[in-house]
């Protein structure tokens, strides 16, 4: 189910963080595979939400694509271009195209900045609009679209809350009109009433700007809300890449039923029923994973041929695709 | 039944540098032996407070508690800091948030909870450590014998909150204060967490206080359900008629700004607009009506009193517009 003009296309994506022991001396006796064999592509206008627990590799994953970090192999291509080997003054290219929302509003921003400065700061990177003038024009209409008072132009970081540093977050990443925006867990260190302010703040810049979303998160029921398409990650390997609505009304992969039957329901009269499959355990250690399936040591249907064979990533009836030697059938969100 | 634990009129307030933090401005509340009783608000809005203040957490000079705690005939308020030594952890036990920070790095799992039998009952180091693998055989842990020489970091985020839950039960508490149990586990592991707490509950007959932001959380596991804000109870009912007739403008917009699994995506999300107030200088009248988007004149001026939302109901709420007027769509 490969996108017919991808903006984002990730092949057989590796990422291993090796593991050192001694000071000096330092020997390598093993490794954090972290994303182990990743593929998908994102089309453009399109958001794609990467989902899973901590561990499962979502977050190694977006930061691959913005090159953030060198994958250990495999390749990452945008617009076409494989940016895994590019150098510096090539990359700068994909920095301005491509654009990241990171977790915690608090660390993301640089605290002796004002929120004009940081805003500003895109523009003096790339050499645009190179004028003092010009640029606080633009910022403060940045700070007007994400809902910020312009007035606050020379305030810091820490005078404003959680919600509105993100708001800053944002305005800094769509300041040069970037093709893609990665948002990393963007509402998750929020409260409840402001996700829904930064989570309608996107949607709206998305189809205003047409951008392309990579949205990280491990709320299911937000990714559900925002996303086109979805891949749900399981220590380090997509286990299922369907459409969204799909996605939920009729899991495939077992893991992906059980993160759904987890996720508490905010009305009493659906969750009283003990309607969960409780899945047992957790995740094991990315740095020694499970043979076989990786998901077989917790999965309520697994079978023998679950440690031996790893299933690949193949489709279903219905279009979903899922890694998975037993797949779910005819399950329904409602029952 | 009577109440085991009734708070009267609580408030809290802190002197800091840059003027009063009013934390809790009056709230009162009941806790019946074996039922569960929620409170959900954003951050800032008091709702850990509270119940610190009711553990006797919050002592400090700069700190000003009024108002009665009264837990099974004695004012916690009042208490001397060496009785309540003897009642936490013990008659009251709590599960903090983040169980990384909460077990000591330096000493084993088996110590720590020998030290938490010890404290309350003479028995020996023996019997405590039997007894120590039994809990946390109870809490689902296998190989509890070897688990007890383990040290915090060998385990994982749910294993960890595991301990700290045989811990908090050790020694047969019969009210459990849970601030965020959940907070800081994945979904799965949360679900376990979840249905953990409410097999022991049911086995175990303890009352509990379960704070939390997640409305999902606390719909599965309360009885009894108070959302606070800045400070105040707003609204309280039981979860099934909060969650079927929400009636304060608060209660309601939190409900419509969550996405939910069991409803269709393409309804939008209608977020509260603003922010939290501050707890220096809170909002004349009702702390809600700048944010409020069915706010009349009165209600900057006048504080609502937490009543019943109709004639004789157990539903509770505190806002000015009247009850045909709360229920109607926006």
């Amino acid at each position: 189910m490969s996108a017919s003009d991808p903006l984002v296309e990730v092949r057989d994506l590796e990422m291993h963080f090796p593991l050192t022991r001694g000071v000096i001396f330092q020997r390598q006796y093993g490794a954090v595979r972290a994303v182990d064999g990743v593929s998908f592509s994102v089309a453009r206008g399109e958001t794609f939400g990467i989902v899973g627990e901590s561990g499962c590799g979502k977050s190694t994953t977006g930061r691959l694509i913005m090159r953030l970090l060198e994958p250990t192999a495999g390749q990452v291509f945008f617009e076409g271009q494989e940016i895994t080997n590019l150098d510096r003054r090539q990359l700068a290219t994909l920095r301005r195209d491509a654009q990241m929302v990171f977790q915690d509003p608090y660390s993301s921003l640089n605290p002796r900045k004002t929120v004009g400065s940081i805003i500003a700061e895109p523009f003096i990177i790339h050499r645009e609009a190179r004028e003092a003038n010009e640029r606080r024009k633009e910022v403060r209409e940045l700070m007007d679209r994400v809902g910020l008072n312009p007035e606050h132009y020379n305030r810091y970081p820490h005078q404003f809350s959680g919600g509105q540093r993100q708001r800053i977050g944002v305005a800094r990443a769509i300041a040069l009109k970037p093709k893609l925006l990665v948002a990393d867990e963007p509402v998750s260190a929020l409260d409840v009433s402001i996700q829904a302010q930064i989570i309608n703040l996107l949607q709206d810049l998305q189809s205003e700007l047409g951008l392309t979303l990579i949205f990280i998160a491990h709320d299911l029921s937000v990714v559900r809300h925002m996303c086109d398409r979805i891949a749900v990650m399981y220590l380090g390997k997509v286990v299922e890449l369907a459409e969204s609505e799909r996605c939920f009304s009729q899991p495939r992969h077992p893991y992906t039923g059980a993160l759904l039957a987890s996720v508490p329901v905010p009305d009493p009269s659906i969750s009283a029923a003990g309607r969960r499959p409780v899945l047992k355990g957790d995740v094991p250690s990315p740095s020694a994973p499970p043979p076989g399936c990786r998901f077989h040591t917790r999965c309520p249907k697994a079978q023998s041929l679950c440690s031996q064979e790893e299933p690949p990533l193949t489709e279903m009836p219905g279009g979903s695709l899922a890694a998975c030697h037993f797949p779910l059938e005819g399950y329904s969100s409602s029952s | 039944m009577s109440a085991l634990l009734t708070v009267n009129d609580l408030k809290v307030s802190f002197n800091t540098e840059d003027g009063i933090v009013h934390a809790v401005e009056g709230i009162s509340y009941e806790v019946e032996p074996g039922k569960t009783l929620g409170i959900v608000g954003e951050s800032g809005s008091g709702k850990t407070v509270g119940t610190l203040t009711i553990m006797g957490l919050t002592r400090a000079a700069n700190t000003q508690i009024s108002g009665q705690a009264i837990f099974d005939g004695e004012d916690l308020l009042s208490a001397s800091e060496r009785h309540m030594r003897a009642i936490r952890g013990d008659e009251i036990a709590m599960i903090f948030q983040d169980p990384l920070s909460s077990l000591h790095p330096f000493f084993t799992i088996g110590a720590q909870l020998v030290e938490a039998i010890q404290v309350h009952n003479k028995v020996s180091k023996t019997a405590a450590r039997t007894r120590s693998a039994d809990l946390l055989t109870m809490v689902g842990l296998s190989d509890a014998e070897q688990r007890l020489s383990s040290y915090p970091h060998e385990f994982s985020g749910g294993m960890r909150q595991r301990v700290m839950i045989a811990m908090a039960l050790a020694n047969e508490p019969r009210l459990l204060i849970a601030d965020e149990p959940t907070t800081a586990l994945d979904v799965t592991v949360q679900a376990q967490i979840l249905e953990l707490i409410a097999d022991l509950q049911a086995q175990t007959g303890t009352a509990m206080i379960i704070i939390t932001h997640d409305l999902g959380v606390v719909a599965e596991v309360a009885d009894e359900i108070a959302v606070m804000y800045a400070g105040r109870i707003v609204e309280q009912a039981s979860a099934t008629e909060l969650f079927a007739n929400p009636q304060h403008p608060y209660t309601r917009g939190l409900l419509d700004s969550i996405p939910r699994l069991d409803r269709d995506r393409s309804i939008g999300l209608d977020p509260i607009a603003g922010r939290p107030p501050s707890l220096i200088a809170p909002p004349s009248g009702c702390a809600f009506h700048p944010r409020c988007p069915r706010a009349f004149d009165r209600c900057s001026v006048e504080l609502p009193p937490l009543e019943a939302a109709a004639a004789g109901s157990e539903h509770l709420v505190a806002c000015l517009l009247s009850p045909e007027e709360r229920i109607e769509k926006r």
